[in-house]
């Protein structure tokens, strides 16, 4: 007997309704290899990573990628980049950048002049 | 009237090629090698169909009938696709090689009509041709990864699929009773010209595949589809898509 289903294409392809052989495990190795994924919305932006994928090589993974990420949302171009190849500073070291939220010397609000600088900018802007 | 008649012809040509493949191209649907090259396949035959919606709107403000009743109403005599998209999906190997050959022809085809007279087709031409763009790319990009960089076997399985596909896609350009008369009103350049592009350009991609294209002289074209003669593959297919439809045909969806 074979697979009747309410999917012709099922009916058609005859599976034999038992299971002649036993479903075993894939090997770890018989996979692709993983691929991160980045968008840009509009031209200019800087990629976002949205996700991951599996590939045999670059060009599939572009080929891929459009479809899984690209599809739905705005898009005008699409990295991708072998996950081998990207170096991380791990979260477990999060401890490196433990005090950044201190060290606010470093930013630009440290700078008292915003407010002139706006000042400035109605003064010397003429009306339309 | 025989200007509409000509402009007729092709539209539904071309229109029923396209619904026709996107059915096919469909049947792959949950069954593809892998996810994401289901989802690729599946992704191209639906913008298939929405070309082939386009067209059939076309066709409809020339006077014809609603694109459901066109695309779901008729019986197979009716249809003018060519015999090439009526065949069986088959191994993954046939359906790609038919996916490239066809799409090949189809992306020389709009870009011919990006500069017809007639403003409506020129329209749409101009707005799927991103779409065909990335079909093609998926379709090169396949060629050139199972015929030159995969194994033997893929290598083996192309070629012998290009031997197959290839009279059949010949049929795409069976010419019409009114190529002179579309050439003439600057609608449509013709279907020999376009074969001519055709063979140019698969040749280049073929090559990047490693695969031989057999030889003009040693095959004959699949002629029919476009005079309305099909292979026994194409009223299985109509009963199967149009089984919903026939159970109320005048049902809002």
């Amino acid at each position: 007997m074979t697979i009747q289903s309410l999917d012709p294409r099922v009916t058609r392809a005859a599976i034999p309704q038992e299971n002649e052989t036993e479903m075993a495990p894939i090997p770890p190795l018989d996979q692709l290899e993983s691929y991160e994924v980045f968008h840009l919305e509009t031209r200019g932006d800087h990629p976002v990573h949205v996700g991951s994928l599996h590939a045999p090589n670059p060009e599939i993974a572009l080929l891929w990628a459009k479809e899984q990420y690209g599809r739905r949302s705005r898009t005008v171009s699409i990295w991708v980049v072998r996950t081998e190849d990207i170096s991380v500073i791990s979260v477990e070291d999060a401890d490196i950048f433990a005090t950044t939220p201190e060290k606010d010397y470093r930013e630009a609000k440290g700078y008292r002049v915003g407010g002139k600088i706006t000042a400035y900018k109605r003064q010397n802007t003429t009306e339309p | 009237m025989n200007d509409t008649a000509a402009l007729r012809d092709l539209l539904l040509r071309m229109a029923d090629d396209e619904l026709i493949i996107a059915h096919r191209n469909s049947e792959w649907t949950g069954l593809g090698p892998i996810m994401e090259e289901d989802i690729a396949f599946s992704s191209i035959a639906q913008d298939k169909l929405g070309h082939s919606l386009g067209l059939y709107r076309i066709l409809e403000s020339l006077g014809g009938a609603e694109p459901d009743a066109v695309a779901f109403g008729r019986s197979e005599g009716e249809f003018r696709c060519c015999q090439l998209v009526e065949y069986p999906i088959g191994g993954y190997d046939f359906s790609l090689m038919r996916h490239f050959l066809h799409d090949t022809a189809e992306l020389l085809r709009y870009e011919m009509l990006e500069r017809s007279s007639f403003e409506p087709l020129a329209r749409l031409a101009t707005k799927i041709k991103g779409e065909i763009k990335y079909h093609l790319f998926h379709a090169n990009t396949w060629i050139a990864q199972l015929g030159a960089r995969g194994s033997e076997e893929s290598h083996a399985r192309m070629q012998s699929a290009l031997n197959e596909v290839f009279p059949l896609a010949l049929g795409i350009f069976e010419p019409s009773d009114y190529e002179t008369e579309l050439a003439a009103e600057g609608i449509f350049p013709g279907e020999a010209a376009l074969r001519g592009k055709w063979l140019e350009t698969i040749a280049v991609t073929l090559e990047k595949g490693t695969l031989i294209l057999p030889s003009l002289d040693a095959v004959t074209p699949a002629y029919g589809g476009r005079k309305g003669y099909h292979t026994e593959h194409l009223k299985p297919l109509l009963d199967e898509m149009t089984e919903v439809f026939r159970i109320d045909p005048s049902a809002e969806w």
